[in-house]
């Protein structure tokens, strides 16, 4: 079940933050900003844009292509509901000691079917989400963490999920 | 200019809310088609950064461009696409600070007060979880992001102040004195995993 352990890559939050931010253009704050919220889905959707804003497709084209390639933007497109491309998730928490932190992060990380996994500062100290084909796998692979850890696994999928309308503006 | 930004910017924003809402009651018996299947796998690493993106995807799938835009409204509004956006890295934007605020609310009243916070702009994530007492016994999760320490400890107080009314207020030990808290922010020291979720072929 579990992939062959990769090290686990811990990045330190507090060394990046200093260097991570990046300088925008005018065009690049107002593309991010606008287009936070959607794109229009038509066959010119750029030419669209650029209309609101007053500039040029082109122009457009070429400032999201590099804030792309640059990852200022992770993603640009369809954002798919995760149930609907048929998986089965949760969110999951250990209480970890902290002599064992390291050694249990590779353990969990391990699993192939771990897709995001955070450090937090709780008793309840390593949060992480679990995606699979089904909802028996999840179980299987909860199953597996606590034998592998010896620790509880606190399991809390959702029950419901609200919509949100994050706006992070530049 | 501003003004017609804002505009679009409320009215895509009112639109996909209609949508989700739909979604939410339809999308359990939603099963994938083929050509649904293959649109997601075209797409689900991003739409292309070209003049005409969805002519490029209408080539590849073999059909044409309006049945390319047809299939996209129709995953919208049953809500298999969330939307088509863009979404910037936060630690880029300057966005370094993140909080997973949790609360123990009513679950009479979860619903309703689960969906306003999810309004908040600040909110990334809002979801209602089962509570495993008396280790958890939180209820409610939104996710909060900030460019300083402050400003998330702030958008903490102001979810509080939306959820004062329906907090519980737990006394799990009285023979002891120990008080469940009634909510906490949980920020994050590292990322010890970051993979995305895909659709397998």
């Amino acid at each position: 079940m579990d992939n062959s352990s990769s090290p686990s890559k811990t990045a330190n939050l507090s060394k990046s933050r200093k260097c991570q931010t990046v300088e925008l253009s005018a065009l690049e704050k107002q593309l991010i900003n606008l287009l936070q919220h959607g794109l229009p889905v038509c066959e010119r959707p750029f030419a669209q844009i650029a209309k609101e804003i007053s500039s040029t497709e082109q122009d457009v084209i070429a400032c999201l292509t590099k804030l792309r390639s640059e990852k200022v933007l992770t993603r640009f497109g369809p954002m798919f509901d995760a149930a609907s491309l048929g998986g089965a998730f949760t969110l999951a928490a250990l209480a970890v000691p902290e002599a064992d932190f390291d050694f249990v992060t590779e353990q969990v990380n391990s699993f192939e079917q771990i897709a995001h996994n955070y450090r937090r500062d709780h008793d309840f100290n390593m949060w992480f989400v679990i995606a699979t084909e089904s909802t028996e796998e999840i179980e299987k692979v909860v199953q597996a963490i606590e034998s592998k850890t010896g620790l509880k696994v606190l399991n809390v999928p959702k029950l419901k999920e609200f919509y949100v309308s994050l706006y992070l503006p530049v | 200019m501003v003004k017609t930004f804002a505009a679009t910017a409320a009215y895509l924003n009112i639109t996909f809310k209609r949508v989700y809402i739909m979604s939410s009651i339809t999308q359990e018996q939603d099963k994938l088609t083929d050509q649904e299947r293959q649109y997601i796998l075209l797409t689900q690493n991003g739409l292309p950064i070209i003049q005409e993106p969805y002519h490029a995807i209408a080539e590849q799938m073999n059909i044409s461009v309006e049945q390319v835009l047809s299939l996209t409204k129709s995953m919208q509004e049953r809500g298999i696409i969330r939307r088509i956006a863009a979404v910037p890295n936060h630690y880029k934007l300057g966005y370094q600070f993140n909080g997973m605020t949790v609360w123990d609310i009513d679950d009479e009243q979860a619903e309703k007060f689960g969906d306003a916070v999810g309004q908040l702009p600040f909110v990334s994530h809002c979801y209602l979880r089962p509570r495993f007492l008396p280790e958890w016994n939180y209820n409610l999760f939104a996710m909060v992001h900030g460019k300083t320490e402050e400003s998330i400890a702030k958008y903490r107080g102001q979810i509080k102040e939306l959820l004062k009314e329906v907090l519980v207020t737990r006394n799990h030990d009285s023979s002891q004195n120990i008080i469940t808290k009634s909510n906490d922010m949980l920020t994050s020291t590292a990322i010890l995993k970051k993979t995305g979720l895909r659709l397998k072929k």
